[in-house]
């Protein structure tokens, strides 16, 4: 199919970005890569009468590896930044290769060229990569809007399935990702039908045996990222009784099938934090 | 509302007016008569239409065409001397790696991408990358075959001149 009409303009400044969206009175959609927009454009699931490009602001592709604030050692990636620049590792990574890994992941190559890290957390779909992952990291979203700056943890940031923070006219900008401590093991487990296609659950986990820190993120679950607080379930490696039970308090065992899933979805990763050596990965 | 477009299309400069709903597939099909681009889902999953932006592969129909202001667009017709395209285009033919031909155009681009970015890519990789195109008559079996024979063949004789990306 094809859209509905609608007006573009092209941005070349925060500001006039959100001064468009201001004065659109919540008629008009910002559109970054479009990997995800124009599919709704197409299908006509939206109509908005204007999209603010915000593509040709040269800020918002910056990425800032010096970040060294009161929060910690971070890297700040402009919303911009593509999949494929962060699964070819042409920007800095403090992951430890977690995050070129979950943008490898992600749809397909023709899409990792267009698709922003940015877009995919304010699209906020369900079962999208970066929110799960960068929930797991701890990051902060960085938003700009008429009321001005703020910062936003992002395990507040996602309301639910599509729904996040943002107020109209606000922008996300960035996002603060905090550098992992060394020793750190990772998981990253995802299951889809097909390579490519959006998961039907992904777990992520971080290990830190030096620190005692043990944080696990159940993503693809219908609504926001769940964080399960609970080292128990890496007992022996693997608790498949704790594990469900903390599934079942966290609301996601309705259905016995994606319950299922996730449990096996968070045994991979248990066993994968359990050998992984740290330091190197795959 | 139409807005001014100049852009780089196979190395020809074009200019136009364009309605910013006008997505790059059409774009090229109904305004510049290059009709190798095939489209199929209009929403990014078949790649069917799958054309280069600036040297990476991107999806027609899903990037706008008022958004490739100032961009080089390659379509298949673009890359019939490119040295890797002449060899996938041989390597199909005898690997019967093609039926009706809708998925072909994209299909190449992508197993053009795939050579050049994935020179060690195995049989799993190739397959993996090759998800976000979809066939319906061949059963990828040639495909797969025809991308790895190219690969091995390249990996014989590394000198070969290629463009990155
Ligand atoms: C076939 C297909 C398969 C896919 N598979 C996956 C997958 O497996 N995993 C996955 O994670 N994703 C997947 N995606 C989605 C892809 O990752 C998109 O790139 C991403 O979701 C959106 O990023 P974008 O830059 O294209 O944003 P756009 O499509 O341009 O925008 C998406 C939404 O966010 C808003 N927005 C964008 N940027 C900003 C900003 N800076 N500030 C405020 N609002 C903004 C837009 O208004 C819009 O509502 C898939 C997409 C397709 C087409
Ligand atoms: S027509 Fe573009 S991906 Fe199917
Ligand atoms: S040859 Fe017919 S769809 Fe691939």
């Amino acid at each position: 199919m094809k859209p509905a009409p609608f007006d573009w303009l092209q941005a070349r400044t925060v500001d006039e970005a959100v001064g468009a969206l201001v004065a659109a009175e919540g008629d008009a959609l910002v559109v970054a890569g479009s990997q995800s927009l124009g599919p709704m454009l197409n299908l006509r699931l939206v109509q908005p009468s204007l999209l603010v490009d915000i593509r040709g602001i040269e800020g918002l592709l910056a990425v800032d590896e010096a970040d060294d604030g009161a929060a910690g050692p971070a890297i700040t990636y402009g919303s911009l930044v593509t999949h494929a620049a962060i699964e070819d590792g042409r920007v800095a990574d403090g992951t430890n290769g977690l995050m070129p890994q979950v943008a490898r992941g992600i749809a397909y190559r023709a899409i990792r060229t267009c698709g922003t890290i940015g877009g995919s957390v304010c699209h906020a779909d369900p079962a999208g990569d970066w929110g799960t992952a960068l929930t797991l990291l701890s990051a902060t979203a960085l938003i700009e809007g008429p009321a001005g700056r703020r910062a936003v943890p992002i395990e507040g940031f996602f309301l639910g399935p599509f729904g996040t923070v943002l107020a109209p006219g606000d922008l996300l900008v960035g996002l603060r990702v905090p550098r992992l401590p060394p020793g750190t093991r990772w998981a990253y487990e995802k299951c889809c039908r097909k390579p490519g296609e959006f998961a039907e659950s992904i777990v992520g986990m971080l290990r830190n045996e030096a620190q005692g820190t043990c944080r696990i993120v159940v993503g693809a679950n219908g609504g926001a990222p769940v964080v399960i607080d609970d080292r128990g379930i890496l007992r022996d490696g693997f608790d498949p009784v704790r594990a469900r039970a903390a599934l079942a308090s966290a609301g996601l065992d309705g259905d016995p099938y994606l319950l299922k899933l996730h449990l096996a979805m968070m045994q991979r990763a248990a066993l994968e934090v359990s050998t992984q050596v740290p330091g190197g990965r795959r | 509302m139409k807005h001014p477009v100049r852009l780089q299309v196979n190395g020809r400069a074009v200019e136009a007016q364009v309605e910013p709903r006008l997505n790059l597939a059409d774009f090229v099909r109904d305004h510049l008569h290059l009709t190798a681009t095939h489209v199929g889902c209009e929403h990014g999953v078949c790649g069917a239409c799958t054309v280069l932006l600036d040297g990476a592969p991107a999806r027609a129909c899903i990037n706008f065409a008022v958004r490739c202001d100032g961009r080089d667009v390659r379509t298949l017709e673009g890359l019939s001397c490119d040295p890797v395209m002449v060899r996938l285009r041989a390597a199909f033919t005898a690997e019967h790696a093609l039926q009706c031909g809708y998925c072909t155009p994209g299909m190449l681009i992508t197993a053009r991408d795939i050579v050049l970015r994935l020179p060690d890519a195995d049989e799993a990789r190739i397959r993996v990358e090759l998800a976000g195109n979809l066939c319906r008559c061949t059963g990828y079996a040639g495909i797969v075959r025809a991308i790895a024979s190219v690969l091995e063949a390249r990996l014989s004789e590394p000198s070969e001149p290629s463009e990155p990306r």
